[in-house]
């Protein structure tokens, strides 16, 4: 009988913070700069400069590590790691390794097969390296040290996952957590968030884990979920072949859907770790610890119970919304002004969700102001516009964040109810579709359907529906 | 005198360059002079003290500062040829605060290779030659400096110390060099060597000069995060011919073994002058005294290995001329930019910290220095001021320290637990042994007690009379061949790291 495995999967996750300036030195953090313009002589490594530590890098550390049931080393400790790349300008990087901020905790994820909590070794906190630009034309490699010193916090887990689908609710979990902190918007095909896999097998029943490979470059979590599962082979069947996993750092190529060994455990780093003799010791005072705690946001857990006791809107829309921060903001502001939460979330959940979709876009990327949603329900519920016309508007406050009662003045897209006005038009369509008006009186009740979408058409989609249709019953009648 | 308007800032700056012109040939106590723009930035200082917006005591006084300190747009190589053309972008700390008090920078002095060394004959740029007698050491790392001030090239000079590298110098040139308590003085823009280590002071003449140089270098600095800040930054009120009831201690394990009998009296000779002054002066063991070698080679190599891996040949610096790929181009330039001494320290550093070893060495280093700071904090308990030797001899002889590089680190024994403690040490010119070379007496304080070795070493003063340079400097310089200084790594192999005259 074949032997039955079971995957054993630990993850770390690197989270680029939302700090305006870098974590040891005061450039700007922002994403896109010219090559390096966004640099000092800190961030860059020229001698004789000294690390400062940002005190936001240390709050959202706390934040997240708090999020996520951890305790807080209230000392704690920067090292140093130390290897050449030309990527890091002092030839190492700052990082924590003997005393980090956060540890021992953890987040309860749920997947078909029940509710699990995945334990957090610790959280430590680190600077991001520089990007090397390989230029082909001139045959040279250059570096880019804006992104230098960047702050970034690594998450660990414990080795508690065990298949790709618990892999994804962890991980989609730990993202809503950070991003309802305002921590970072944690984009993976932008590399604000990365995840690198720690996966052995071992058949079911056995105590020690297996072999561990560690798996790197997975940018989306579609590429993780494929990794896993081709790395879980590729170890099943060396163990079938009677051949041993070696320890090694692979590299996964999405595209060939196959991951490449990049280091061995022989060759790996001696980072030669020692504490940085040029920051002081991070002391975290009750009363510091205790503000951070009470900023804390209400996170997504706690607002989808909220959502279900405080608005009248389906389970499903409760939690589409609070899935994304930003989506829940813009609902619970909009609400706050308009009083009418089942249609801002039928805005949100249609509209909005098809529009983002069509442009492959997050909702984090959503830019309109929730008092021009407001105005949009305001209007259509007095009667201003009507349905067809407020699908047009709210496109416009999508892409453009138009105002619109300015808009519909403008453009005229007012509701006409007028029945001088409607009497015309319908009395024009009447005389120009002399078959549909044969196959209505004939009993076709379609034919009516026809004629009001002509009659719409005409008046440019600002005709009254109802108004449209009682005079036509009238007229034709 | 400038300020009396005796001299003006130009004659001043123009008298140092002319000792310079004269006597540097054979001493090479710098590195790179800048008297061009010194003699411009004299204009523009002598304008600022003529319309009053200058005013401080050090306004118009040229000065020398050491080559591991960032100077903006003046070249900053650490005497080495790593750095042989790094031009600094921004200045260091200490030096801000040294321009706004009116300095004028005329240069950057000779050093042992990124402070590494006790006898300033490790640099890049030949060796600095000992004022007293130019066959000699001046000792080091601060060599360069503690030279410019003996042969009265300048007024003054920064240094830097990380294990007696202001007060060995100090000693062997007969000069005053002062180390504050760690965190006096900003390291931003020192380039680091042991950052836990590393402390910038001033060397002057006497310590009335000292205390108002460190008044003026001293400041709490955000952009260094070791920085402290301090109550008070006066140092000049401790200038006092005062030492009565001064509780003074003399390790008895400083005396006796290893140390030169003529240093030795000299010392004891110094003690009996502030005795007689009032002092109560009395002999203590300290204990633990050699563990501090062992412990500072080990954590200050460790940080060096670190703090000296950004020296790569990717952004700054030498490069080698020949590589194939990155790894040749990281080992030849590393290799090749260098000097021996810097490469066995990167070497022991790396290995201390390496995995398996991190406990036994690294770690037990650590908790070693713990100690010893314990055992001072002990000593204070009794005593205001510790006072004891510099360095074990008088200046040796040029060559005759790096054939034994063990020898040469033991020559710090009483300089380097004061790093490893972080405690603020001065040494004072205290006589001469049979060849005339200077000796030192060191006083040290408890953390932030800078103002009781300056009181201490102002009476002491006052009893031994003004300072004495080397008689017939000229004559003696004479001796030697101009540029005999240049060592081997200055040689024609590597003209990029000629000196540098502008």
């Amino acid at each position: 009988m074949a032997r039955q495995y079971e995957t054993v999967i630990g993850l770390e996750v690197h989270v680029e913070l939302a700090t305006k300036t870098k974590i040891f030195c005061g450039c700007s953090t922002a994403f896109g700069g010219a090559p390096n313009t966004h640099t000092c002589p800190v961030c860059t490594g020229m001698p004789g400069s000294l690390p400062v530590l940002n005190k936001q890098v240390v709050e959202y550390a706390m934040a997240v590590g708090l999020a996520t049931g951890c305790q807080i080393n209230q000392y704690c400790k920067f090292d140093r790691k130390n290897y050449f790349y030309p990527d890091n300008p002092q030839n190492y990087q700052i990082s924590q390794l003997y005393l980090p901020i956060c540890h021992d905790g953890g987040i309860e994820i749920e997947t078909a097969s029940g509710r699990k909590v995945i334990g957090i070794h610790e959280i430590h906190m680190e600077e991001d390296a520089g990007k090397l630009i390989h230029d082909e034309w001139d045959d040279c490699t250059l570096v880019d040290y804006n992104r230098s010193g960047v702050p970034l916090i690594e998450i660990v887990s414990e080795p508690d996952m065990r298949s790709a689908e618990e892999v994804i609710a962890y991980l989609d979990k730990l993202r809503l957590i950070v991003q309802y902190l305002g921590a970072s918007d944690c984009k993976l095909q932008e590399g604000s968030m990365r995840a690198d896999v720690n996966l052995s097998v071992r058949e079911v029943g056995a105590k020690e884990f297996g072999t561990r490979t560690e798996m790197k470059n997975l940018n989306s979590f579609k590429a993780i979920a494929r990794a896993i599962d081709g790395e879980r082979a590729r170890q099943i069947e060396l163990l079938e072949e009677g051949k041993p996993v070696i320890q090694e750092t692979r590299r996964w190529d999405d595209n060939k859907e196959y991951s490449y060994p990049m280091r061995s455990k022989e060759d790996a780093h001696d980072y030669r770790y020692f504490p940085d003799p040029d920051l002081v010791p991070v002391v975290i005072s009750d009363e510091w610890l205790q503000a951070v705690r009470d900023r804390q946001p209400e996170l997504r857990t706690e607002k989808l119970a909220r959502y279900k006791k405080e608005f009248d809107i389906p389970e499903y829309d409760a939690e589409i919304l609070t899935g994304s921060k930003r989506l829940a903001d813009v609902f619970e502001e909009t609400t706050a002004l308009c009083g009418k939460p089942k249609k801002v979330s039928n805005w949100l959940m249609g509209e909005t969700l098809r529009l983002l979709k069509e442009e492959g876009m997050e909702p984090e990327e959503l830019t309109f102001a929730p008092e021009h949603l407001a105005k949009l329900i305001e209007l259509t519920d007095a009667g201003t516009i009507n349905q067809t016309v407020a699908k047009e508007v709210f496109e416009k406050i999508f892409y453009e964040d138009v105002e619109p009662e300015r808009y519909v003045e403008e453009h005229g897209l007012k509701m006409v109810s007028d029945d001088g006005v409607l009497r015309t038009v319908v009395e024009g369509v009447i005389a120009a579709n002399p078959q549909s008006v044969s196959d209505y009186r004939g009993g076709k009740e379609k034919a009516l359907g026809f004629l009001v979408g002509q009659t719409m058409k005409q008046m440019k989609g600002r005709a009254n529906p109802g108004a449209v249709n009682q005079l036509l019953r009238e007229l034709l009648g | 005198m400038i300020r009396k308007r005796e001299v003006s800032v130009r004659e001043a700056v123009q008298e140092s360059l002319d000792c310079v012109a004269a006597l540097d040939g054979t001493l090479n106590c710098f590195v790179t002079l800048d008297g061009e723009r010194a003699l411009a930035r004299a204009d523009e200082v002598q304008r600022g003290i003529d319309d009053g917006t200058l005013g401080g005591p050090l306004a118009g006084v040229p000065v020398a500062v050491k080559d591991n300190i960032c100077t903006e747009g003046l070249r900053t190589t650490c005497s080495s040829k790593i750095l042989y053309n790094f031009v600094p972008p921004y200045s260091a700390e200490a030096v801000c605060n040294l321009n706004a008090a009116g300095g004028v920078i005329i240069g950057k002095t000779n050093m042992d290779e990124f402070a590494m060394g006790s006898t300033t004959e490790t640099s890049a740029f030949g060796v600095t030659r000992n004022p007293w007698d130019p066959e000699h050491v001046p000792g080091g790392s601060s060599g360069g400096s503690c030279a410019a001030v003996a042969s009265c090239e300048v007024p003054y000079a920064l240094g830097s110390d990380t294990g007696g590298s202001i007060r060995q110098p100090g000693s062997f040139c007969g000069v005053t060099g002062l180390k504050p308590t760690y965190g006096t003085v900003s390291r931003y823009g020192l380039i680091a060597y042991g950052s836990s280590l590393d402390q910038i002071g001033p060397i002057a003449k006497d310590i009335s000069d000292c205390a108002a140089i460190l008044e003026m270098l001293a400041s709490y600095d955000k952009k260094d995060s070791t920085s402290v800040k301090r109550e008070a930054y006066d140092f000049t009120s401790a200038l006092v011919d005062d030492v009565k009831g001064m509780k003074i201690g003399i390790p008895s394990d400083y005396l006796g073994d290893g140390l030169d009998p003529e240093v030795e009296a000299a010392v004891r000779k110094a003690a009996d002058v502030l005795r007689q002054k009032g002092a109560i002066v009395e002999e203590f063991q300290l204990s633990l005294v050699e563990y501090a070698i062992p412990a500072y080679y080990v954590i200050a190599s460790a940080e060096a290995s670190s703090n000296l891996a950004r020296f790569d040949g990717v952004k700054y610096g030498y490069r080698a001329p020949e590589y194939e790929g990155l790894h040749s181009m990281y080992k030849r330039s590393r290799s090749e930019g260098f000097g021996e001494e810097v490469k066995r320290r990167i070497m022991l550093g790396s290995f201390v910290l390496s995995s398996g070893y991190y406990d036994a060495y690294y770690l037990k280093a650590l908790r070693t220095k713990a100690l010893i700071k314990q055992s001072f904090d002990r000593a204070f308990e009794n005593y205001d001021v510790i006072l004891g030797p510099v360095a074990p001899n008088t200046a040796p002889r040029l060559g005759e320290s790096l054939s034994d590089p063990l020898k040469m680190y033991l020559g710090d024994i009483y300089t380097i637990s004061v790093n490893l403690a972080g405690l603020p040490g001065v040494s004072v010119p205290c006589g001469t042994d049979a060849k005339g070379l200077p000796i030192g007496v060191q006083l040290i304080g408890d953390c932030f007690q800078e103002k009781k070795i300056i009181r201490a070493a102002y009476a002491y003063e006052q009893a031994r009379g003004s300072w004495q340079g080397p008689a017939d400097l000229e004559k003696r310089c004479d001796r030697i061949p101009e540029h005999a200084a240049s060592g081997e790594a200055a040689g024609p192999e590597s003209a990029c790291v000629s000196k540098e005259v502008g």
